[in-house]
């Protein structure tokens, strides 16, 4: 029974931290088809900025919550202003710019902070379950995944920014002729997803450290999420992530972590059979 | 050899300006060059890094005394940034383009298992510089790392003594993990004790909740590591994360190489057993004076000089005692003479060539991590590669290239 619990706290922590990652990523897919490969770097700048500001005495939760979205977030809307914006629309180009992106960034944050893993050990402790322990930063993942998407649906559904995003990303044209500015819609959406990228990247430093190339780690978890849960941002982010992180957990612990990974692209490449447009293109069509 | 005009002026050139008995570094020839095939940047690089600083340190060392043969050494650098595709361009590179009279490299058993074949079949002598799971016999390849039998034979009952007999085995997923995890469960059960599970990982897992949920349930005495790379490490975060550290201890094979012990908090790794062949705080004149020379080239601040840095100076020395002793840089007559178990008195105490197996006969300690430091808690002096030795013999069996998977 407490190894259940103890289960299901793994199974969740899994899904939350996909979700996490993936969440930054499909606001930029979902809104502006932009297709970007350097997601993975984003998540690592997140890292190394919560890393450096904790560092320099600033708080570990200040550091991961603020600095390094609003760093990540600044770092995006440049980004966007000095790249993405030539390139709408055309997939493949944005795909190229975006992966030289990355290659940039893994370059200069090697320079910066050389190719070592740094680190910090995760705040909180740990608690029991009957017999067992686990760690308490493990339901800060958890909670942070569900305030984040919590917070994507409120501002969606309820203000006006999300209406605006909303109709932009259903039609730019229309957008434009009722007098909303798509560029600046864009931008600001690059900076969100970005700033997500970096609260998740910021998150997980210290549960798996950060090293320049750790993005790879995540970036091909982070597609399968995105497209697995199509077009919808947020109930795509969260049905994938559930379908993906129960798998891979279950099957991790019943066999082996080799199996465990096996099970989820296993499981992505059916679903993808199955459901082209992802599980959003089937189902909660009409969800976020 | 093709003897035309050009090589042949080249030739009397050099033998005319040694016979003018030029003052020593007025180099007489061409340098001899030895090639560094090592990762110096993504995942491995903290590995290679201080391999690379160990060997330039070497060549430096060896120059400063007068070269080799009177000619000067030239140590050419191929940075294989952690990518094995370009582990068989580099070996081709240095065999064929630079003609390297020996290659020191490959830090991972995979990478090594690429440049062997290269390697042998362009006739390049190589040296393999890392501890590993053993059971490599090929004429043309020396090994000055630690094997299981010299390292995890000793650091298996000494843990098993201290903590309990139930083990719980995690390694990283490819050759090396698979191997050196069998050579864990042979000795836990000679020594009367019983391995609960073993758990494999591909190196880019940085999820290991389920996993030590699973080491829960299996309440094992202790858990053995043998992680690798940058990403596994986070599973000495997370694992210390949940207050495991302080009820379930650890023992490692791969620990501590890559500084871990450094980088982690002394929260998440104190009182881990690792077993090697140097560490930095041995107790000898030659290294008191190689730990001196090192911090004057690379700074007194430098981390730690870890076992696969001192393998990596310890390969480089061998060999260039073997060429002196051959009087040559020709490939089989350095292997000849390595093959006379050459031995050197290294930082890490005495290392000969095993003439059979070409691996070390070397000491080992078991030691402790304490505070970002390794504490040395008991010595072993002079092991031998018996786990390769009982498959390998190159003395009586020349011809022999494979990688023996030792029957377990």
């Amino acid at each position: 029974m407490d190894l259940i619990a103890l289960l299901a706290i793994q199974v969740l922590y899994a899904i939350a931290s996909l979700a996490l990652i993936s969440v930054g990523l499909a606001i930029i897919f979902g809104m502006m088809r932009v297709i970007n490969l350097a997601h993975g770097e984003f998540l690592m700048l997140g890292g190394y900025a919560a890393i450096v500001a904790t560092s320099h005495g600033i708080s570990i939760w200040i550091a991961m919550l603020v600095v390094a979205p609003i760093v990540v977030g600044i770092i995006g809307v440049i980004v966007e202003m000095t790249i993405i914006r030539f390139l709408y629309g055309r997939m493949v180009d944005t795909m190229l710019a975006t992966w030289g992106l990355s290659l940039f960034l893994v370059g200069l944050t090697t320079a910066i902070f050389g190719n070592t893993t740094v680190g910090i050990s995760a705040p909180l402790g740990s608690f029991q379950i009957g017999a067992y322990r686990t760690s308490g930063y493990t339901l800060f993942v958890i909670g942070v995944a569900v305030v984040v998407l919590a917070g994507i649906f409120a501002v969606l559904r309820w203000t006006r920014l999300g209406l605006i995003a909303r109709g932009t990303m259903q039609n730019a044209n229309m957008a434009a002729a009722l007098g909303v500015n798509p560029p600046r819609v864009y931008a600001v959406t690059f900076g969100i997803g970005a700033a997500l990228s970096g609260l998740a990247g910021a998150v997980l430093a210290p549960v798996s450290g950060v090293f320049p190339t750790i993005g790879v780690a995540y970036v091909a978890k982070s597609f399968i999420t995105v497209i697995g849960g199509g077009a919808a941002i947020l109930s795509g982010t969260v049905s994938a992530s559930a379908l993906f992180g129960t798998i891979n957990q279950i099957a991790t612990f019943a066999t082996t972590p080799v199996f465990g990974e096996v099970a989820l692209l296993a499981t992505a490449i059916v679903l993808i059979r199955l459901l082209p447009q992802g599980i959003t293109g089937r189902f909660f069509r009409r969800g976020l | 050899m093709k003897v035309n005009r050009r090589r042949f002026l080249q030739g009397t050139a050099a033998a005319a300006a040694s016979v003018g008995g030029f003052a020593p570094n007025a180099w007489a020839e061409d340098p001899i060059s030895v090639a560094s095939i090592h990762d110096l940047s993504g995942g491995l690089d903290i590995y290679g890094k201080p391999m690379v600083d160990a060997l330039t340190l070497a060549v430096e060392e060896a120059n400063a005394a007068g070269g080799l043969l009177g000619r000067k050494i030239k140590l050419i650098n191929y940075d294989t940034q952690s990518n094995m595709q370009l582990y068989t361009q580099f070996a081709q590179q240095a065999a064929l383009k630079d003609k390297v009279a020996v290659v020191h490299g490959g830090i991972t058993s995979a990478s090594r298992e690429v440049i062997r074949p290269v390697l042998g079949r362009f006739k390049t002598l190589y040296f393999y510089n890392t501890q590993y799971e053993g059971g490599v016999c090929d004429r043309n390849q020396f090994d000055t790392g630690v094997t299981p039998a010299q390292t995890v034979e000793k650091l298996v009952p000494y843990a098993m003594k201290k903590w309990g007999k139930k083990v719980y085995v995690i390694a990283a997923d490819y050759n090396y993990g698979q191997i050196t995890s069998q050579w864990v469960k042979k000795y836990v059960t000679e020594n009367g004790g019983e391995v609960s599970s073993i758990d494999f990982f591909p190196l880019d897992v940085t999820n290991f909740g389920s996993t030590i949920s699973k080491i829960q349930a299996a309440k094992p005495d202790f858990v053995w590591s043998a992680l690798v790379g940058g990403a596994h490490m986070s599973f000495y975060r997370q694992w210390a994360a949940a207050g495991m550290r302080k009820s379930i201890p650890m023992a490692s094979t791969t620990f501590a190489v890559g500084n871990e012990h450094i980088v982690l908090s002394p929260d998440e790794c104190n009182g881990m057993l690792v077993c090697y062949n140097y560490f930095q705080d041995l107790k000898n004149k030659t290294n008191e004076a190689f730990v001196a020379g090192f911090h004057k080239r690379f700074g007194a601040d430098y981390p730690n000089v870890t076992e696969l840095a001192m393998g990596t100076y310890q390969g480089f020395r061998i060999w260039a005692e073997a060429v002196k002793k051959a009087g040559t840089i020709d490939r089989i007559k350095v292997i000849e003479a390595l093959e006379t178990g050459i031995s050197i008195d290294a930082p890490s105490g005495k290392v000969t060539i095993d003439p059979p197996t070409h691996h070390c006969v070397l000491d080992v300690h078991i030691a402790e991590v304490n505070d970002k430091k390794l504490k040395v808690l008991e010595d072993f002096a002079q092991q031998k590669p018996s786990d390769t030795a009982a498959v390998c013999d190159l003395i009586k069996n020349p011809a022999d290239n494979q990688q023996y998977v030792i029957k377990i």
